[in-house]
């Protein structure tokens, strides 16, 4: 028999058809009876106090149904430091604020609604550089802290540090050291649905909101939290997934827009929805976080690393949201990608009057791998090594565990950059700077859970219907990365069944378990053990079931068989096959004896077991159902921000050959091989798709996305003016897989949905340099900056 | 608000919308047909998810105002499968080869390919790309997209 029947197989995303037919419902394409529209004015000052806002002609405005200011709600502050408001009232601190609130019976008449609204504002002084903000005479975006107390700088109260070794002595011990600056900007996350959600309260007033969130029940916490300040404590709320139109990080905190449409709802009592249209979503959506970083290295002379000091400063911007707890995960990177025993790093957010930002797939991996490995090409050419054999040396291997406390347990660092080298005959053309030139970086990140809240578990419930049909109500959400198609694969070789008799639920909090969210590339991981988990339980129950049935159904059937046929001779059995659970499988539909499962009579139809067994009468019938929460043996990380945070890690290596235009700084990729280590590929085709769609967002991170924020206003909010990649801009990628088949791992299966971004960015820079001799420290790397850096350089 | 009255062929039907006059075909399309396949990703022609084939042609239906639609011919994603409910090749292709990830981008890459292998049965790399040149998609860096519709071509030969 072969091993698996569906898990590592292509299996073609048929139960996802509703996409391709456009019947799938998405947040933009879900109506409520009754439902209004809600629009959001915001400011247009980076800082300023609101002196007097007139709502007096858009409450006249026919179809209107209230206009809600800063003065009619409660002034309860939300976010994850507190720091605003949900409709500001007293002063604006960025140009997004949400300053008030329309709902109306169209979108066009809240919209017009919105453009009658007065505000008269008195402007402040403002900051939009990190560096001005941190010094002491600088304008304080912020006067008092959510508890009232003054604040008496920008810096926010967030100390991310980590240490370990002894720095003084390993700069002493390092024969080369290097040391680098770089940047990188904001990044829009660009989904192709945009933000949106619907608000609706029953009579009792317990909410349903229809909600793109990839973490449903992070949002329960949080407007739980919201609703006991705003007097209603103890009611139910329930979150509910449309189909999502992509996430990318975007749908991780619970943002303001959806905390208003809640408030409208609640003074309407009528269910409202709002929409950002693609303007809003450039301008009022938190995207990737900024940051600098100045960055130190060391290395013995032979290569090794000794020690690797960085600080980084991250662009806050005027309110806090997940942007400023992105260097627990740069953390990573810095501690651990590659061997390095001594590490020193230090991150600073600060408060600026800037747009605030949040997550994006990699969750500042991308920044802090840009950082670290940026400093690899500069140390491995002051110690006159290959870059690539520098990366070797020190390369993580299995077994290691890191500074950060992460045990390294499966790892094809090794084989991944191997495969670079060699796909991109790396020996034959590094080194040239002839106009052509390659790089490469690595990466490290989660890909086994994240404990990053006290439970990271996941849970599933299975269950099967007597005509053998399997509803599975998944915890977690799918935001289009392929789960449903590989979860139907992970539940159909578990339990027995096919993917095609597989139905899932996502993202329903009233139907589901708990699940930390769909985030840190762990859905795969997690819930992949927890359907192993539910159909193992659900397996016992049906084998049980069919120890009781299947005599009594072969039996009826031999009898059967000799009323009809007086002449048949019943065979003599033995049942002793068919006598316990443990002797039975299940395999494509078909219930058989372990022992011989070419049995002629011993083998029966699943669905037949589950009728019976139900349809059995005398108060004996049975239906099967199971439960797994699986909540890995990790560790949250301690004061110090070491801990073995995730089951596995994800390593891999992007290579990159560029061609750069000396004349016009264009920047050509001749060759992109992305190598990584996924522990076991569940479904191939998909996951191809996950690696294409990271490395193409990482060559737009690295080349060409940047959101222009001038003095804290965001003036390229158009798909026009925003250089996202289109089908044009070819990229001729190859993917290497490698498959250590990782032991905590579904099947093997390691995360891999943000790793194929990480090292995208830093490999082309790396290439840059490589071909034309210009470092771009500063991404993106535009046409721009490497014409200037080539004048200089002459 | 003024409106207009345009009859129209809709997936085969004739049809007449009596829709403000400032509607577009895509609004006509999602709030008065409830046709929701079609998409408004930005609402002003760059992004390409509300993508229809009006009169062979693959347009921007968000940029298209609904009085030039009198007496044409509209087919949406609602009208790609087969009478008997089999998909179209393309539709296939896209769920067996990834083209597909979130999906907010399918019904317009889908429809953009349509009339691409409409008009051209055995299209290069470079007319499928620039077929789609105008269909943004954050998921999947395209490969698997053009990939899809390579597949289809060869499967409608």
């Amino acid at each position: 028999m072969p091993d698996h029947l569906f898990v590592g197989k292509s299996v073609p995303r048929t139960i996802e058809a509703d996409k391709v037919t456009g019947k799938a419902v998405y947040i933009d394409d879900l109506k409520r009876p009754g439902m209004l529209y809600g629009k959001i004015l915001y400011s247009n000052h980076a800082h300023a106090r609101i002196k007097s806002i007139d709502i007096s002609k858009a409450k006249q405005l026919e179809g209107v149904r209230t206009v809600l200011t800063g003065q009619d709600i409660p002034d309860v502050r939300v976010g994850f430091l507190k720091d605003q408001t949900v409709l500001k009232k007293d002063v604006v601190r960025q140009y997004r604020d949400e300053v008030a609130a329309v709902a109306a019976i169209s979108p066009e008449i809240a919209e017009e609604a919105i453009s009658l609204i007065k505000v008269e504002y008195e402007k402040l002084p403002a900051v939009f550089d990190p560096f001005e903000a941190m010094k002491q005479e600088s304008p304080l975006v912020h006067e008092i802290d959510a508890r009232g107390r003054p604040l008496k700088s920008n810096i926010l109260p967030l100390p991310w540090k980590f240490e370990t070794g002894d720095m003084e002595q390993a700069r002493e011990d390092s024969v080369y050291t290097s040391k680098d600056t770089v940047s990188t900007t904001w990044v829009n996350q660009c989904c192709m649905g945009t933000s949106g959600c619907i608000a609706e309260f029953d009579q009792n007033s317990n909410l349903t909101l229809y909600d793109q969130t990839n973490v449903i029940f992070g949002h329960i916490g949080r407007i739980t939290e919201y609703f006991s300040q705003i007097g209603l404590r103890g009611k139910k709320i329930r979150v509910v997934n449309p189909v999502v139109g992509g996430s990318f990080g975007t749908k991780l905190d619970t943002d303001i827009y959806e905390f208003i449409a809640i408030q409208l709802a609640l003074k309407t009592k009528k269910p409202v929805r709002i929409l950002f249209d693609r303007e809003e979503e450039f301008q009022a959506l938190p995207p990737r976080q900024p940051a600098v970083f100045t960055i130190e290295q060391g290395c013995d002379k032979e290569g090794k690393l000794i020690f690797r000091h960085c600080e980084a400063i991250l662009d806050n911007g005027a309110y806090t949201s997940w942007g400023a707890t992105t260097p627990s995960v740069m953390m990573m990177p810095m501690s651990s990608l590659y061997r390095v025993p001594n590490v020193y790093f230090k991150a600073t957010c600060v408060y600026t009057n800037n747009i605030y930002a949040q997550a994006m797939r990699g969750y500042g991996n991308p920044q802090a791998t840009f950082a670290v490995e940026t400093s690899m090409d500069t140390l491995a050419e002051e110690a006159g090594i290959d870059p690539a054999e520098f990366r070797l040396i020190n390369r993580n291997r299995p077994g290691d565990q890191t500074p950060m406390k992460l045990k390294i347990t499966s790892c094809g660092l090794e084989e991944c950059i191997k495969a670079v080298k060699e796909k991109l005959n790396w020996d034959e053309k590094q080194g040239k700077q002839n106009g052509r030139g390659v790089g490469m970086a690595s990466l490290i990140h989660v890909a086994g859970g994240a404990r990053v809240t006290k439970s990271d578990g996941h849970g599933i419930m299975i269950k099967l219907d007597e005509y053998g049909h399997v509803d599975v109500i998944e915890s977690g959400t799918d935001q289009g990365q392929g789960s449903p198609t590989v979860i139907s694969q992970i539940v159909a070789e578990a339990l027995g069944v096919r993917p095609e008799d597989v139905f899932l639920t996502f993202g329903d909090t009233a139907l589901a378990l708990w699940d930390a969210g769909t985030h840190a590339s762990r859905h795969t991981f997690m819930a992949g053990n927890a359907a192993i988990g539910a159909c193992a339980k659900a397996k016992r129950q049906i084998l049980e079931m069919a120890v009781e049935q299947m005599p009594k159904i072969i039996k009826m059937g031999l009898k059967r068989k000799k009323r009809k046929d007086p002449e048949f001779v019943e065979p003599d059995l033995d049942f002793g096959l068919i006598a316990n659970p443990e002797d039975l499988d299940i395999r494509d539909r078909m219930i058989f004896p372990k022992k011989e499962p070419d049995h002629p009579y011993f083998n029966l139809p699943l669905a037949q077991i589950l009728q019976n067994g139900l349809l059995v009468g005398t108060g004996q019938s049975k239906v099967v159902m199971a439960e797994e929460f699986y909540d890995p043996p990790t560790e949250m990380l301690n004061w110090e921000m070491k801990g073995n945070l995730s089951m596995t890690y994800a390593f891999g290596a992007s290579g990159v050959e560029v061609e750069v235009d000396e004349q016009t700084g264009e920047v050509k990729i001749l060759n992109l091989i992305a190598a990584h280590d996924v522990g076991k590929a569940m479904n191939p085709t998909l996951l191809l798709g996950q690696i294409y769609g990271a490395a193409y967002t990482g060559v737009g991170y690295g080349l060409t996305e940047e959101i222009k924020v001038r003095n804290g206003r965001v003036m390229n909010p158009s798909f026009r003016d925003y250089q996202m990649l289109t089908a044009m801009d070819v990229v001729p990628i190859e993917v290497v897989i490698i498959e250590p088949i990782d032991e905590a791992g579904p099947y093997g299966a390691k995360g891999v949905g943000e790793p194929g971004l990480v090292p995208t960015a830093p490999a082309i820079a790396n290439a840059v340099y490589d071909a034309v001799g210009v470092r771009i420290t500063d991404l993106p790397i535009t046409p721009e900056k490497i014409l200037t850096a080539l004048k200089e350089k002459k | 608000m003024k409106k207009v009255s345009v009859s129209f062929t809709l997936n085969g039907n004739t049809v007449t919308a009596e829709v403000p006059v400032t509607w577009t075909l895509l609004k006509t399309l999602r709030e008065y047909f409830e046709l929701t396949g079609a998409k408004e990703g930005c609402g002003v022609g760059e992004c390409g998810a509300c993508t229809v084939i009006l009169d062979g042609e693959a347009v921007n239906s968000c940029l298209c105002p609904i009085p030039e639609v009198e007496g044409k011919s509209v087919t949406t994603i609602e009208g790609l499968a087969n009478e008997d409910g089999t998909l179209h090749p393309l539709q296939e292709a896209f769920l067996k080869n990834n083209g597909v990830q979130c999906g907010f981008c399918t019904s317009g890459m889908l429809m953009s390919s349509k009339a691409l292998l409409d008009q051209n049965p055995d299209p290069t790399e470079d007319d499928i790309r620039t077929s789609i040149a105008g269909n943004f998609c954050r998921c999947t860096g395209y490969v698997q997209i053009v990939e899809s519709i390579e597949m289809a071509a060869k499967e409608s030969k």
